[in-house]
């Protein structure tokens, strides 16, 4: 394959960001959770690793939703256990 | 009408942007006072609660009970052929089922392929597509013809298939060669070809034996020397000005890989294919518009937000785990909640064997012991000041 395909143009993938340290913060305190608490996702899924995001980061998710038009999610970034 | 401080009042309210987007859309061109306003941002706020979920209630059994009973009314067993290009899809509750179960394959993969614009207005410059995807048997290309004086397995190719399907000789025998060997994990065998009289010659090594003949023979007939191995069958149709290609079978990531097609908008119906290539967000996605697709095609109407809440827990821990034993209902923290799910006896073995203790956190294993549930008023706790 030439050119590498960018999953995130795809209509079924939202737009995915790493979350600064500032925001992350401000994101646990307003929903008064531990960093554990947040949905997860693996270090090797394909958004991910198109944003270059590491184990411990934050991937704030902007989904294009039904009920709200937009909306925001979370995922703590953590290594794909073995099987 | 509606002024900018006006504007500017909803853009910065608390509302979702589709609720503020309504709401400047609908006061767009329309006459009202001030007081009216006021009137209207309060009755909109009232509204808005109104639709928000209350704290403590049990989202969960909703969502179960607004799907499972409109899934009572669905046909039990339906194999249909869905309308679009005779293609046969699952649909009702075995398809719905399927995706609850999160099935590592459905049990009938299709594919939407769009194609890029330089191919999508053409027939023929789809059907050229179509070639490279859809699984192509040596057999398709000309006749084969086992002789067994010289034990030997003869290919006529025909140059005509040749010519439409854009294909040389050369990659033929090289691909039939390498697949046969690969992938049907045969290897005594040789290939020679005769580019002037246009026939392939395979001979198994073994020269003694007629079996060994006929399973070569077996072989190459079957061996699929183009498109992609998984898609069985391709069907070229137009849809509202562009041809788009269905297919039976599925294989996302090599169709990406074919030039002509568009990465944008091709989808399958396979959802863990999808959580593979694309990530879990997508099969989210995926799985929210499989199962509004399925019961809206049996004219069930649900709730998304019901629909919402059954992919968010699948997808929660970063792969699609199943609604059931080996999934979320299986990873539950709580032995008794485990235990009154199914296979209660295993769970119980277990859990003594590993002495585990529940904590008794949940609201089923509180049912089970006969304490109040932390749902709705059962959370709500007097707490006494002292006088002093």
């Amino acid at each position: 394959m030439s050119i590498k395909l960018n999953v995130l143009d795809h209509v079924m993938v939202p737009d995915h960001q790493v979350m600064s340290a500032d925001e992350v913060q401000a994101l646990l305190e307003r929903y008064s959770i531990t960093f554990e608490q947040l949905p997860k996702i693996y270090h090797d899924d394909a958004a991910v690793k198109q944003i270059g995001g590491k184990v411990g980061d934050v991937i704030r998710v902007i989904r294009q939703s039904q009920t709200a038009g937009i909306a925001e999610a979370y995922r703590l970034v953590i290594r794909r256990p073995k099987k | 009408m509606l002024t900018d401080a006006m504007r500017d009042r909803i853009e910065s309210s608390d509302f979702p942007p589709l609720t503020r987007q309504q709401l400047l859309d609908s006061l767009g061109d329309k006459e009202f006072s001030e007081e009216q306003f006021e009137e209207i941002l309060e009755a909109v706020q009232n509204e808005f609660e109104e639709t928000r979920i209350e704290p403590l209630e049990a989202v969960g059994v909703i969502a179960a009970q607004s799907i499972g009973e409109p899934g009572t009314q669905m046909t039990m067993r339906t194999f249909h052929y869905a309308g679009v290009a005779e293609i046969n899809v699952t649909l009702g509750l075995p398809r719905l089922i399927e995706i609850m179960d999160a099935r590592k394959e459905p049990s009938t993969p299709t594919m939407t392929i769009y194609l890029s614009s330089e191919f999508n207005e053409d027939r023929d410059r789809a059907r050229m597509v179509s070639w490279q995807i859809e699984a192509a048997p040596l057999h398709e290309f000309g006749d084969i013809t086992t002789d067994m004086e010289n034990m030997q397995v003869l290919v006529a190719v025909n140059q005509a298939v040749l010519a439409k399907r854009k294909i040389s000789m050369e990659m033929i025998v090289e691909t039939a060669q390498k697949k046969i060997r690969d992938r049907r994990h045969y290897r005594d065998f040789e290939v020679e070809a005769d580019p002037e009289n246009h026939v392939i010659i395979f001979t198994p090594k073994d020269q003694e034996k007629y079996q060994n003949l006929f399973q070569l023979a077996e072989h190459v007939r079957n061996v699929i020397v183009q498109g992609i191995d998984d898609i069985e069958r391709v069907v070229v149709r137009k849809e509202s000005g562009e041809y788009i290609l269905y297919t039976e079978g599925s294989n996302l990531k090599d169709v990406f890989e074919v030039p002509g097609v568009d990465t944008v908008r091709t989808r399958t119906n396979n959802i863990s294919e999808i959580a593979q290539v694309l990530g879990i967000e997508a099969a989210r996605n995926a799985i929210m518009a499989e199962a509004l697709a399925t019961l809206g095609e049996q004219g069930i109407k649900v709730d998304v937000r019901h629909i919402m809440l059954v992919a968010d827990m699948m997808c929660m821990d970063g792969e699609v785990k199943q609604i059931g034993r080996h999934g979320i209902a299986g990873e539950k923290e709580s032995v008794l909640s485990r235990a009154a799910f199914e296979v209660t006896v295993n769970h119980l073995l277990d859990a003594a064997v590993a002495n585990e203790i529940d904590e008794l956190n949940g609201v089923t294993e509180n049912v089970i012991v006969g304490q109040p549930i932390q749902l709705g008023t059962g959370d709500v706790k007097l707490v006494a000041k002292s006088r002093t």
